[in-house]
C-alpha cells in the first residue's frame, strides 16, 4: 500500500487550489527547466527506467512509444505532435476527470516534458464532450500556464510549446487513437487503417504520439523523484502508482491512487469499505473498465491488481476501473447493458463490428429474459470470435470480451435462465424456433 | 521489387503492391467489396482478410496492407501470407455472415441479381445456414435523383459510392451519416446528385442498393445480348457495352479503356437509351402541300432526283454533316456530292476557325486523354470540359488531385470540380498570356509539358466573318503549347471537340473543296436562293429558318429540328444500329458495332446514299460496307488502324504558332449550355429531359 | 442508438446566425489549428451553435459548414455521428441526460429513468406538457464512482437517489435549476469515498528527493573494475528494493500498439538459388488436394469450430470491377 508522500495526484479530491499557485505549493513546476535542459534522451531514459506503462488500457511502455517518433534532425520538416487522449469514455473509468479538474497542471507540465522527449512543440488535448466543467478548469489552467510563460513561445523553459484544447461530442470510439485523430481533424470518429502508424503519419499527416492523460500527468513527478523511485513501487513489469476506481456494489465507491501490485481485497477494504453485504456477497468484478472480461468473485479476491496479475485471471487490467457486482446483480443484464453500450458506440465503419454488436446485443437481450435456446450460447460465443480480431480497431474486441467472459464464467446462470423461461412459458410465450428459415 | 510468398508460392512484386495485388499476382483470388482500384482504400468490408505468417494472431486486411509493411522472417526469409488457411476461410465466412444478417436477401426482385458481388461471393465464400434469429434492419430508401434508384436495405456500407462521388466525380454530396448499425448512405438531405458521372455509382455498388432507375425491373442480365461498341454522345469516344433484348436497347454500360474512359461513362452515355426508342423516324416522308406525308423509299428518292435535276447539280447542291455522323456515312455522302460535281460539304459548326488547309495536329487533342495526367500546367480556353467531355474533365481532376497540377481557365467561369485560376473570358487575355503577361504565363513558360485545351467555343464564333478569331485562337494556343521549355516529344496543343463525328469528317475532308463553301455560308446561299438542294446528314444544330426555299433532304434518325425543316426525310440508323467508324477528339479511330436493327424502314446511312446514287444514275463504286471501307482505307490509311492515333507532329503545331494574329477582341464561351440535351437522341430521351429540368431548377434555386 | 436524422422541416428555423460573441469565439477557435485545417474546429463550433440555439438545426449545420468551408454533407455526418448533438428541439429549461450504462445501472439508474418517464414524458426526447423538460438515456458520462448521475446542461448531479433526483427535477421545473448545487448530492468530497478520504490525509508538500538509478551491475567475469564510489550508498539500497526491469521484452509488445516495429526495413533479398529452391519446394507441396498443409497453423484463431466444407477459397467468377470483366 502506498503512503501519502508517494502519491502523485495530491489534489485528487479537490481539497486544495487546482490552479497554478496550488500546484506550485504541492511541488508542481519545480525543476522543469532542468529536466528540459537535460534533454530528450535523459527524459526518455528516466521514464523508460521507471517502467511506466500506458495508463489508457493497453499498457504499452510509454517511453518506448516516444522513441518511435522521428529523431531530431532526421525528420523531414513535418512537426512532431503530442496528442493527449482525454476522451475518457470507458464505463467504469473516471480517473482523467479528476486529473483534468483538480490536478490540471500535472498534465500541462507533463505535456511539456513529454513534448521535449519526442521533439514536439505542440500538444493537442482531446477532452470528451461531456466533460464541460472539467474542460473549463483545464482551459483555465492552460491559460495560467501561458500567462506565467511556463508554456507558449519563448517561455521560461526554453522549449517553445503550444497546447490546444479540443473536445469531442459524445463518441466512445474517439478514445481509439486513430479515431481520435480523425475526430480532431473535424471528421467522423472512424478509426484509420494501420499501417501507417501515428508515429509515422498521424494528425494532419504529421508524426504523432497518442498518450493517455494519466500516462502524461505522472511524468513530471517521475522526473522529480527519479525513475528509480517509480520503478521501486509495485512488481517488476508492473511498476508505479495508479489511479484506481471502484464503482458498483462496493460500500463506498471512490477514485484513489495506490501502488500497483496490491490485491483486490486490500484495495477495496482500505479505500471502499468492502463489498456491499460482505465478501460472501461478491458475485463478480469487471476489473478494468467495461471492455474487460468479467472475473468471478472467488477468483478476483486475491488477484493482484496489475497488468500481469489480471492477465493470469484471463481478464485485463485495462484502466483500473473496477466494476463490482454483488449477488443481487442480474449478471446477464449487466453484461447486456455493456453489449448495448458497444452497439451504441460502434462507429459503423467495418462489417463485423457494425453488424455483430447489434446481433450480440439482441441475443443478449433475449438471454436476459431466458428467451433463447441453449445452443445459442455457443453460437453467441462463436459470433464474438467472429468479431474479435477481424475489425479495423479494437472496439470489436472490446465488445466481444465481456460476453466471452460472461459465457466462460456464468454459463450456468444463462442456462438456468433459459430453463426457467422454458418451464414457465405458455403457448403465448413460446420459445422462438430458429429453424424457420 | 519485393519478394513475398503467397500460399507457399514465391513471387516477386513491386514493393508498392498491396497484399491483395501480390496475392493476385500469385494467382490467389481475394474476395472484396469495399476495395476498388480506382478509389481510395477504405478497408471496411473486411472480406479480403488474409493470414500473415509471423504477424499477430489475427487476419489482416490485404487491401490495406502493403507488401513493404511486412517483416521478413528471422533469417531474412521473404514474408509469407496465406489465402487458403482455416483462419482465412473462417474469417471470410464470418464476415459474409455479418454482411448477410441484415441484408434482405431479396435477390429474386433485385435488379442486381445475376451480377451481384454479394450474391457471387456468398455462393463462393459463405455458409449455407442462417443463425440470425432477430429481425432484420430496415432502412429507408433515399432519393438521389432521377438516375439512381436506391434500396438501402441492401446496402453493405462499403462507401464506394461516397468515395467515387467525392474523389472522381468531384461532388461532395454523398456521405455516411449516423453511426453503428444505423449508419446510412445518403446525399445531403436527399437532394439529387449534381454530377454528370453519377451513374457510375450503379456499377460500383457491389450490391443492389444503388441501381439504375430508368432500367428498373426491365430486364435480367442473363437475357441480354451484349455488344461492345463506342459512344457518340461526345467526342471522347467512351468504350461502352450495349445490352439489348430483341430489337430494344435495354441499357448501356462502360467498358474499360485506360486510354479513354478508364471505366467510367457519363450519364448522357449511360441513360440515353430511351431516346433511341422515341421520336424515331421509321419511314421516309415527303413534303407535299406544305405537310410531311409518309412515303415509300421510291417516292422519296424520286422527289430528290427531281429536285437535283432541277438544280442542275454542281455547287447548287450542298451537304452538311451533323454531330453523330460516322466516317462511312460522310464518305458515302461526299462521294455522292462529288459525283454531282459539288464541293459543298462541311461537317464543322458555323464559322469554324479550323481551316481545311490546316494539318491534322491543328484539330485533334494531341497529348491524348491519358496524357492529361502527365501535364504539368493546364490552360483551358473557351471550353467547359465538365459539360463538353465529362470524362476529360474527370481526367483533369485526377491529375489535379494527384499532382496539384496548376490549371487556368479563359472562358466561362464554371464549377469544374477542381480549383483553377480564372483569367478572364476574352481574346485579349489569351493574347496577353501568349506574350508572357501574368503569373500564369510564367507557369506555362516553365512547364515542360504544358497542356492547352482549346474548346469549340474558342474556335467557332458563329457570327459572320468570324473565322479569323478561331484561327488566331489556334495560333496563340499553339504558341503557348510550344514554349521554349517544352519536353522533347510532347505536343500540348489539344483541341477539345464536342461532336463524335467531327474529327472523322475533317479526316476524310468533309469540308468545302472545289469551290464549295462552309456550312454557314451554304445556309446563307440557300437563303439567298443560290443553293437549291441541301442534304442534312443528321445535322440539327444549325439555323433551320435561314435556309430559304432550298429543297432540304434530311437523313437522320429523330424528328428533331432538321426533320421539321425537311422536304424529304430519309430515316437512318443510330450509332447502336449500324457499324460505323468514329474518330474521337484525340484522333483515335474506333469502330462502333451494331447492337440492334434500325426501326421500321430505316436504313443505314451509307446504304441510303448508295441507293440514291443509283436513282440519280451515278452509282457509287461500292455495294457493301466492306467495299466502302476498302475505299476509305485506300484513300485514308490511318482510318483502318482501329484504336490507334495516327502520328502527330509537333512541328505542325509550331507552324501554326507562326501565323499572324489579327483579332483584337472576342469572348470565349462554351457552346454546350445544357449537358443533357446536346443531340437529337438526348432531346428525345425522357430521362435526359428530366435531368435537364432538374438541372435548370437547381440552377434557378441557386441563383 | 437509433437512426439520427435532422428534425422535421416544420420545426426548422429558416436561418441561423451566431451571436457576435460566439462568432468571434468561433473564429478564434478556428485560428488555433494549423492553417487550412479550420475544419478541425467543426465539433467545438457546432457545439457552440447548439449551446446558442438549444439544439442543432439544419440552418446551423449550413452556417457552420460555410464558416469552416466544408461541404454540408460533411458537417451533417459529424452532427449525426456524435450523439451529444441534439438534432431536435428539447426542453426549454432543461434536457436531462441520465447515464444508463452498467456502473450507473448497478446503482439505480433505471429508477432515475423511471422518474423521468413518470415526471416528464414516457418517451425520451419528448417534452413535458409545458415544453420545459425533456430527457434521454445516455451512455457512460464518465463519473462512475459517483453513480448514478444525470447531466443537465453543463453540470452533473451525482450520487442520486430517485428522491433526490425528483427534488432536483422539481427545482428545474420551477425554473430554479441554478439553485441546485452541482456535483455529489450527498455529503462527499467529489470522487473521494463517502464518509471521508482514505488517502491524502497528510498535507501535500513541495519537497521532493530525486532517487537515482543504481549503477549497472558489474559483469561477473570481468575483474572487479574500480567501482564508482559515488554510487556506493545507492547500491546498498538496491538490495532491499530490487529495481524492476524497465519495459517489456520485445516479443511481449502488442503488435497493435507497436508502430515502429512495422516500419519498412531493409529486407535482405532472397538469393536467386534460394528463391528457386523454395519455389520448387513450394510447388511440390502445393498440390491442391484440399488437405491442410503445414502452412496452416493449428493455433490459428477464428477456427474454433470445425470448418464446414473445404473449398480452397475458389470463387466461380472474379469479383466485378476488375479489368475486362464488366
Amino acid at each position: 500500500m502506498l503512503e501519502d508522500k508517494d502519491r502523485i495526484f495530491t489534489n485528487l479530491y479537490g481539497n486544495g487550489d487546482w490552479g497554478l499557485e496550488g500546484a506550485r505549493a504541492r511541488g508542481g513546476w519545480v525543476d522543469t527547466k532542468k529536466f528540459i535542459d537535460n534533454g530528450r534522451d535523459w527524459i526518455v531514459n528516466e521514464v523508460k527506467g521507471s517502467g511506466l506503462r500506458g495508463r489508457g488500457g493497453a499498457g504499452f511502455p510509454t517511453a518506448l512509444k516516444w522513441t518511435f517518433m522521428p529523431k531530431e534532425g532526421v525528420n523531414d520538416g513535418r512537426p512532431s505532435q503530442l496528442l493527449v487522449n482525454a476522451d475518457e469514455s470507458e464505463p467504469g473509468t473516471c480517473k482523467d476527470r479528476e486529473i483534468l479538474r483538480h490536478d490540471p497542471h500535472h498534465l500541462i507540465e507533463g505535456c511539456l516534458l513529454a513534448g521535449r522527449a519526442m521533439g514536439a512543440h505542440i500538444a493537442y488535448v482531446y477532452i470528451r464532450g461531456e466533460f464541460i466543467r472539467e474542460r473549463q478548469n483545464f482551459e483555465a489552467a492552460v491559460q495560467q500556464a501561458y500567462d506565467a510563460r511556463l508554456i507558449g513561445k519563448n517561455n521560461v523553459h526554453g522549449w517553445d510549446f503550444e497546447i490546444v484544447v479540443h473536445h469531442g461530442a459524445g463518441a466512445y470510439i474517439c478514445g481509439e487513437e486513430t479515431a481520435l485523430m480523425e475526430s480532431l481533424e473535424g471528421k467522423k470518429g472512424q478509426p484509420r487503417l494501420k499501417p501507417p502508424f501515428p508515429a509515422a503519419m498521424g494528425v494532419y499527416g504529421n508524426p504523432t504520439t497518442v498518450n493517455n492523460v494519466e500516462s502524461i500527468a505522472v511524468v513530471p513527478e517521475i522526473l522529480r523523484r527519479g525513475g528509480a523511485w517509480f520503478a521501486g513501487i509495485g512488481r517488476p513489469n508492473n511498476t508505479g502508482t495508479k489511479l484506481f476506481m471502484a464503482s458498483g456494489h462496493v460500500n463506498r465507491p471512490a477514485v484513489f491512487e495506490d501502488a500497483l501490485g496490491c490485491t483486490f481485497e486490500e484495495l477495496i477494504e482500505k479505500h471502499c469499505g468492502g463489498i456491499r453485504g460482505g465478501w460472501d456477497n461478491l458475485l463478480a468484478v469487471i476489473p478494468g473498465g467495461a471492455s474487460c472480461p468479467v472475473v468471478r468473485g472467488e477468483d478476483i479476491r486475491t488477484a493482484i491488481m496489475d497488468f500481469d496479475g489480471l492477465r493470469e485471471k484471463k481478464s485485463s487490467f485495462g484502466t483500473g476501473g473496477m466494476i463490482v457486482l454483488d449477488k443481487s446483480t442480474d449478471i446477464i443484464k449487466a453484461i447486456w447493458r455493456i453489449a448495448a453500450f458497444f452497439k451504441h458506440e460502434s462507429c459503423g465503419q467495418c462489417t463485423p463490428c457494425r453488424e455483430g454488436t447489434g446481433w450480440m446485443m439482441r441475443v443478449m437481450e433475449r438471454m436476459v429474459q431466458g428467451r433463447a435456446q441453449k445452443r445459442e450460447i455457443d453460437m453467441l460465443f462463436e459470433v464474438t470470435k467472429q468479431i474479435e480480431g477481424h475489425t479495423i480497431c479494437a472496439l470489436g474486441d472490446a465488445a466481444a470480451w465481456p460476453i466471452q467472459g460472461l459465457i466462460r464464467n456464468f454459463r450456468d446462470v444463462i442456462e438456468a435462465r433459459i430453463d426457467q423461461y422454458t418451464w414457465s412459458s405458455t403457448s403465448e410465450g413460446a420459445v422462438p424456433s430458429i429453424a424457420a428459415e | 521489387m519485393a519478394n513475398i510468398k503467397v500460399d507457399g508460392q514465391l513471387v516477386e512484386v513491386p514493393d508498392y503492391y498491396t497484399l491483395m495485388q501480390a496475392a493476385e499476382a500469385a494467382g490467389a483470388e481475394i474476395p472484396r467489396f469495399c476495395y476498388h482500384e480506382r478509389l481510395s482504400v477504405a478497408g471496411n468490408c473486411r472480406m479480403c482478410l488474409v493470414e500473415v505468417k509471423g504477424g499477430p494472431p489475427k487476419p489482416q486486411a490485404s487491401c490495406a496492407m502493403g507488401v513493404k509493411d511486412l517483416r521478413p522472417g528471422p533469417n531474412g526469409e521473404p514474408p509469407e501470407i496465406f489465402t487458403n488457411t482455416p483462419m482465412v476461410k473462417k474469417a471470410r465466412e464470418g464476415v459474409m455472415e455479418f454482411l448477410l444478417i441484415n441484408h434482405p436477401l431479396d435477390c429474386p426482385i433485385c435488379d442486381q441479381g445475376g451480377e451481384c458481388d454479394l450474391q457471387d461471393q456468398a455462393m463462393a465464400y459463405g455458409v449455407d445456414k442462417n443463425r440470425f434469429a432477430e429481425n432484420k434492419r430496415a432502412v429507408e430508401d433515399k432519393y438521389l435523383g432521377p438516375l439512381v434508384k436506391t434500396s438501402m436495405n441492401r446496402c453493405i456500407h462499403c462507401t464506394r459510392c461516397v468515395r467515387f462521388t467525392t474523389e472522381v466525380a468531384g461532388i461532395t454530396e454523398m456521405g455516411l451519416t449516423g453511426r453503428g448499425e444505423d449508419a446510412e448512405i445518403t446525399s445531403y438531405l436527399e437532394r439529387a446528385l449534381s454530377s454528370e458521372l453519377q451513374g457510375n455509382v450503379i456499377d460500383l455498388c457491389p450490391v443492389g442498393a444503388l441501381t439504375s432507375k430508368p432500367y428498373a425491373f426491365h430486364a435480367r442480365p442473363w437475357e441480354l445480348v451484349k455488344t461492345e461498341t463506342i459512344d457518340v454522345m461526345d467526342a471522347v469516344g467512351s468504350n461502352i457495352r450495349v445490352d439489348s433484348r430483341g430489337r430494344e436497347v435495354m441499357r448501356i454500360l462502360p467498358r474499360v479503356n485506360e486510354a479513354i474512359n478508364e471505366e467510367w461513362i457519363s450519364d448522357k452515355t449511360r441513360f440515353i437509351w430511351d431516346g433511341l426508342k422515341s421520336q424515331r423516324l421509321d419511314r421516309p416522308y415527303v413534303r407535299s402541300g406544305g405537310k410531311l406525308k409518309p412515303a415509300s423509299w421510291d417516292e422519296a428518292f424520286s422527289a430528290i432526283a427531281k429536285a437535283i435535276k432541277a438544280s442542275g447539280g454542281g455547287n447548287r447542291v450542298g451537304a452538311i454533316a451533323g454531330d453523330l455522323a460516322s466516317v462511312e456515312d460522310m464518305y458515302a455522302l461526299k462521294a455522292l456530292m462529288t459525283s454531282l460535281g459539288s464541293g459543298m460539304t462541311d461537317s464543322r459548326p458555323a464559322m469554324s476557325g479550323i481551316d481545311p488547309s490546316m494539318p491534322r495536329s491543328a484539330y485533334i487533342f494531341n497529348p491524348t486523354i491519358a496524357g492529361i495526367e502527365e501535364a504539368d500546367a493546364i490552360l483551358i480556353v473557351g471550353a467547359n470540359p465538365r459539360k463538353e467531355a465529362a470524362l476529360v474533365n474527370a481526367r483533369i481532376r485526377k491529375a489535379w488531385r494527384a499532382k496539384s497540377t496548376p490549371i487556368a481557365v479563359i472562358g466561362d467561369q464554371a464549377d469544374l470540380t477542381y480549383d483553377y485560376e480564372y483569367l478572364g473570358n476574352g481574346f485579349a487575355t489569351l493574347a496577353d498570356l501568349a506574350t508572357g503577361k501574368g503569373a500564369f504565363a510564367e507557369v506555362l513558360a516553365k512547364a515542360t509539358k504544358p497542356l492547352i485545351i482549346v474548346g469549340e467555343g474558342a474556335v467557332s464564333h458563329g457570327a459572320a466573318k468570324s473565322k479569323q478569331i478561331g484561327r488566331d485562337t489556334i495560333a496563340l494556343a499553339a504558341r503557348l503549347a510550344t514554349g521554349a521549355n517544352v519536353a522533347e516529344g510532347w505536343n500540348g496543343f489539344a483541341l477539345l471537340h464536342n461532336a463524335a463525328g467531327r474529327v472523322g469528317g475533317l479526316d476524310i475532308g468533309f469540308v468545302p473543296h472545289n469551290g464549295g463553301v462552309c456550312s454557314a455560308d451554304q445556309i446563307g446561299l440557300a437563303g439567298d436562293g443560290k443553293l437549291d438542294v441541301l442534304f442534312l446528314l443528321g445535322a440539327d444544330e444549325y439555323d433551320m429558318s435561314a435556309m430559304g426555299k432550298a429543297f432540304v433532304v434530311y437523313v437522320g434518325t429523330h424528328g428533331d429540328a432538321g426533320a421539321h425543316r425537311a422536304d424529304v426525310i430519309l430515316p437512318s440508323a443510330t450509332y447502336t444500329e449500324k457499324s460505323g467508324t468514329y474518330v474521337n477528339t484525340e484522333g483515335r479511330v474506333q469502330m462502333a458495332e451494331r447492337a440492334v436493327f434500325p426501326p421500321g424502314d430505316a436504313k443505314e446511312d451509307w446504304a441510303i446514299f448508295r441507293a440514291l446514287s443509283s436513282v440519280l444514275a451515278r452509282p457509287l463504286p461500292f455495294n457493301s460496307l466492306s467495299q466502302l471501307r476498302a475505299a476509305i482505307y485506300a484513300e485514308f490509311p490511318h482510318l483502318g488502324r482501329i484504336d490507334q492515333i495516327a502520328a502527330r507532329s509537333v512541328d505542325d503545331v509550331r507552324k501554326l504558332a507562326g501565323a499572324t494574329v489579327k483579332t483584337k477582341t472576342a469572348t470565349f464561351a462554351s457552346p454546350v449550355s445544357d449537358f443533357y440535351l446536346t443531340n437529337p437522341i438526348a432531346r428525345a430521351s425522357a430521362t435526359m429531359g428530366e435531368c435537364a429540368a432538374l438541372q435548370a431548377g437547381l440552377r434557378q434555386a441557386a441563383e | 442508438m437509433s437512426v439520427r436524422r435532422l428534425a422535421d422541416e416544420a420545426l426548422q428555423p429558416a436561418t441561423f446566425a451566431f451571436t457576435k460573441e460566439n462568432q468571434a469565439w468561433a473564429e478564434k477557435k478556428m485560428a488555433e489549428y494549423p492553417p487550412g485545417r479550420q475544419q478541425s474546429a467543426v465539433i467545438p463550433v457546432l457545439f457552440r451553435a447548439q449551446q446558442q440555439q438549444g439544439w442543432v438545426s439544419r440552418a446551423a449545420i449550413e452556417t457552420v459548414a460555410r464558416l469552416l468551408d466544408m461541404p454540408y454533407i460533411r458537417v451533417l455526418e459529424v452532427a449525426t455521428f456524435y450523439t451529444q448533438f441534439l438534432l431536435r428541439p428539447v426542453g426549454t429549461v432543461a434536457h436531462i441526460q441520465v447515464c444508463g450504462t452498467t456502473p450507473c445501472m448497478l446503482r439505480g439508474a433505471e429508477d432515475l429513468r423511471h422518474v423521468c418517464e413518470r415526471r416528464i414524458n414516457h418517451e425520451a426526447f419528448e417534452t413535458n406538457a409545458d415544453g420545459t423538460l425533456s430527457w434521454e438515456e445516455v451512455e457512460c458520462l464518465g463519473a462512475c464512482v459517483n453513480a448514478p448521475l444525470v447531466m443537465i446542461g453543463s453540470d452533473t448531479y451525482e450520487d442520486l437517489t430517485p428522491e433526490s433526483f425528483e427534488a432536483i427535477l422539481e427545482e428545474f421545473a420551477a425554473g430554479k435549476g441554478s439553485s441546485v448545487k452541482p456535483g455529489p448530492q450527498i455529503v462527499r468530497q467529489f470522487a473521494a469515498a463517502e464518509g471521508g478520504q482514505t488517502t491524502l490525509l497528510e498535507k501535500p508538500t513541495a519537497t521532493r528527493t530525486y532517487k537515482p538509478f543504481p549503477p549497472p551491475p558489474a559483469p561477473a567475469d570481468a575483474p572487479a573494475a574500480a567501482p564508482a564510489p559515488a554510487a556506493a550508498p545507492a547500491a546498498a539500497k538496491v538490495e532491499e528494493a530490487a529495481p524492476t526491469k524497465p519495459g517489456r521484452k520485445r516479443g511481449d509488445v502488442p503488435e497493435e500498439a507497436a508502430p515502429a516495429l512495422k516500419e519498412p526495413r531493409l529486407a535482405p533479398k532472397a538469393s536467386v538459388e534460394k528463391a528457386e529452391s523454395e519455389r520448387s519446394k513450394a510447388d511440390a507441396e502445393a498440390k491442391a488436394d484440399g488437405k491442410p498443409n503445414k502452412a496452416m497453423r493449428d493455433d490459428a484463431t477464428g477456427a474454433e469450430s470445425p470448418a464446414g466444407k473445404i473449398d480452397a477459397g475458389k470463387a466461380p467468377g472474379k469479383p466485378r470491377g476488375k479489368k475486362g470483366s464488366v
